[in-house]
């Protein structure tokens, strides 16, 4: 495939205005009526859109806490994926294991 | 001699794009971003906000958003996490110029750090570590403190530690160190009233007579907070600045009784972790206000200890 | 001149308290600094704990923080087994506990005890550029106005300023999908985990969006970002993908702000 013969100009031409148009704004939109327009376009526009996306915790805060939390240390158990894993699959392998592998414990 | 007069004024340049709230005499809270929506809901409030320095030295978004909006309405302290003052190696250039932007960016009311350090040659060990009081350890610190203060063109308050072991090296007083590094570079205090209670049960002293030694003059904010109750080797208490709970009792009593001598100066209710709904955390901050309030009507700031 | 006494990293240690505090700190098997103690000579070893204590848990936590997902796929005793050894081997080597993770995804890929996970460490990627999406710079995102002020003849040549909280994540396994059910409340349904799936994080105003992108999506969005021209960088994806979208894609970009107005410039 040559360099410009499968995008011509053209064809960008009228996918930009395709992309615009499916925008349906006549004027330069405010911030707030942006995001308006984002919250209605996900699903149609661009894949899957991810629900309560804006509602995860913001990145950890420093602190200047003393914790009263032991630091345990580790058992076999918890060298064995326990969460929500198991319902991940990978095909031509099986889920988590759920029996403890016989592994040195980590320092 | 320093003024301790400055220590809590904020400077008012021709570039200020916030209003100067004064925060004489009022009590705060720690800002949680989870408490923003009920702040913005209740409308300017009586009170202060401090925040981490550290958790606003990302380039944008949500966090400068929020305390954007907090800092519109309301007096803000910057109290900095990880400067690492009393750590043996030179400050981090580049943090203290993300330190200095925070200040020139929000105009603080009040600008603090800790006698502590936490970071060693390259890693960061998130807590505040102590030091030995020594003569080179003063001197270093006081260097330190200088640095920072010439950086950011304003004096920084000072807070005292919580410390859970003793150095064999320590050769002079906690509150001879602070007084001396308050004597040699300017700076003021941040009196922590529950690390003076947790220090003092830890080492066996009387919070009382730790008070009695303590500049109070120079003290420009107040610190309150909760701790947690664990022991030491020998079975004894062992008191963590857990900052997880409501004020202890007697906290608060150590405080109405720096309060009366100091007069009402600015003061934190801190709460880092398992963080209440709003109003728990303002009620705390209430019951400071009351107190400080109180102490207002009968005493003349300043007055009780003179700079010595 | 650098006095004798000072190493290289400008530490001056005359009291000899910093090297010997933290070499414990991050060491169960080491004994606490000697110089340290209780009260009239007490012991400090449990005193010691509770800064060894301090250290480990909070960077854990931070770890938690910053990978909720990752914490919720494989469980809290799992997560915090994994994050303590990572906080053991590399500790943060910044003050800003918001940057600190970015080796994680590469130390879950070597962490013999998440190979029945071969997807993990995407989903830690997606999770990471999550937060530095959050904490970007702020920037306007480029209007479909200024698009479409361009002459057709110049579009091809267009180069585009990226956003400085655009980033894209590609994944031989279905990243997007398991980041997505876990970043969430509720149940987790069966994931075919291999299905490749591109994630695009941005934040084209205060919400950090996190999408799936369609076919020849990150190549597109990829040779945008590295300075091709709209031209190239559609040509290249129609050949990285046959059913590559340019129109979609191109309103795609535009509605999560991959782009910033600050165009550089439009010669071919």
């Amino acid at each position: 495939m040559s360099k410009g013969t499968t995008v011509s100009a053209a064809i960008l031409t009228s996918a930009v205005a395709a992309a615009l148009s499916s925008f349906a704004h006549a004027a330069p939109m405010t911030e707030a009526e942006m995001s308006a327009a984002m919250d209605a376009g996900k699903e149609k526009c661009y894949g899957v859109s991810l629900a309560g996306m804006n509602d995860c915790a913001a990145g950890p805060g420093t602190t200047c806490q003393g914790t009263s939390t032991v630091d345990y240390q580790g058992n076999a158990w918890t060298l064995v994926p326990g969460g929500t894993c198991t319902s991940i699959e990978v095909p031509g392998d099986r889920a988590g294991s759920l029996e403890p592998l016989d592994r040195d414990l980590p320092a | 001699m320093n003024q301790q007069a400055n220590i809590q004024r904020a400077p008012v340049s021709a570039a200020s794009r916030f209003p100067a709230h004064p925060v004489t005499g009022l009590a705060g809270t720690s800002f949680k971003h989870q408490h923003l929506p009920t702040i913005l809901a209740d409308g300017p409030q009586r009170g202060f906000f401090e925040v981490h320095a550290e958790n606003y030295m990302g380039a944008g978004g949500p966090p400068h958003d929020a305390l954007t909006r907090i800092r519109r309405d309301h007096p803000v302290s910057l109290h900095g996490v990880c400067m690492s003052i009393g750590g043996p190696q030179p400050l981090d250039k580049a943090h203290l110029g993300r330190f200095k932007a925070l200040v020139d960016r929000y105009e603080p009311a009040l600008v603090s750090e800790h006698l502590a350090w936490s970071t060693h040659v390259t890693s960061y060990y998130n807590d505040l570590l102590p030091l030995p009081y020594t003569q080179p350890t003063l001197a270093r610190v006081a260097e330190h403190i200088e640095e920072v203060q010439e950086a950011i063109g304003r004096p920084i308050l000072l807070e005292n530690p919580s410390t859970y072991v003793l150095f064999t090296q320590s050769t002079m007083s906690e509150t001879d160190f602070l007084r001396e590094l308050v004597r040699r570079t300017g700076c003021g205090l941040l009196l922590d009233v529950n690390n003076v209670f947790v220090s003092a049960t830890n080492h066996g002293f009387a919070a009382l007579d730790y008070l009695a030694d303590f500049p109070l003059a120079h003290v420009g904010e107040v610190h309150l907070a909760g701790h947690a109750e664990q022991t030491d080797d020998e079975g004894d208490l062992l008191l963590i600045d857990s900052h997880d709970g409501p004020v202890a009792d007697a906290v608060w009593k150590l405080f109405d009784i720096v309060i009366a001598q100091r007069g009402p100066v600015p003061t934190l209710v801190e709460w880092d972790s398992d963080i209440p709904e709003w109003p728990v955390l303002k009620a705390e901050a209430t019951a400071a206000q009351a107190i400080l309030d109180h102490h207002a009507q009968s005493i003349i700031p300043g007055n009780a200890y003179a700079a010595r | 001149m650098r006095p004798a006494n000072l190493n290289s990293h400008g530490v001056d240690d005359r009291s000899g308290y910093a090297a010997e505090f933290v070499a414990a700190l991050l060491d169960p098997e080491r004994a606490p600094p000697v110089f340290i103690s209780g009260p009239n000579g007490k012991a400090a070893t449990k005193r010691y704990a509770v800064y060894r204590n301090n250290v480990t848990v909070s960077l854990i936590n931070a770890l938690a923080a910053t990978f909720p997902a990752i914490l919720r796929l494989t469980g809290e005793d799992f997560f915090r087994a994994m994050a303590r050894l990572h906080v053991r081997t590399t500790p943060p080597t910044s003050p800003l506990l918001f940057e600190y993770g970015r080796d994680l995804p590469e130390f879950i890929e070597r962490y013999e005890h998440a190979r029945s996970l071969p997807w993990l460490a995407d989903v830690a990627r997606i999770e990471r550029a999550w937060l530095d999406a959050y904490h970007a710079a702020d920037a306007k995102p480029l209007l479909p106005e200024t698009l479409a002020a361009i002459p057709p003849e110049q579009l091809g040549g267009v180069v585009l300023t990226p956003h400085p909280a655009a980033r894209v994540v590609r994944s031989r396994y279905s990243a997007v999908t398991i980041f997505a059910a876990n970043r969430r409340d509720g149940p987790v349904p069966r994931i075919d985990a291999g299905e490749p799936e591109d994630a695009l994080i941005a934040r084209p105003a205060l919400d950090v969006v996190v999408r799936r992108l369609p076919p020849g999506g990150a190549e597109f969005l990829s040779r945008l970002s590295a300075g091709e021209p709209l031209g190239a960088a559609a040509e290249a994806a129609s050949t990285s993908a046959s059913d590559f979208d340019i129109s979609a894609n191109i309103a795609g970009m535009l509605e999560a702000g991959v782009f910033t107005d600050d165009r550089k410039g439009n010669e071919q």
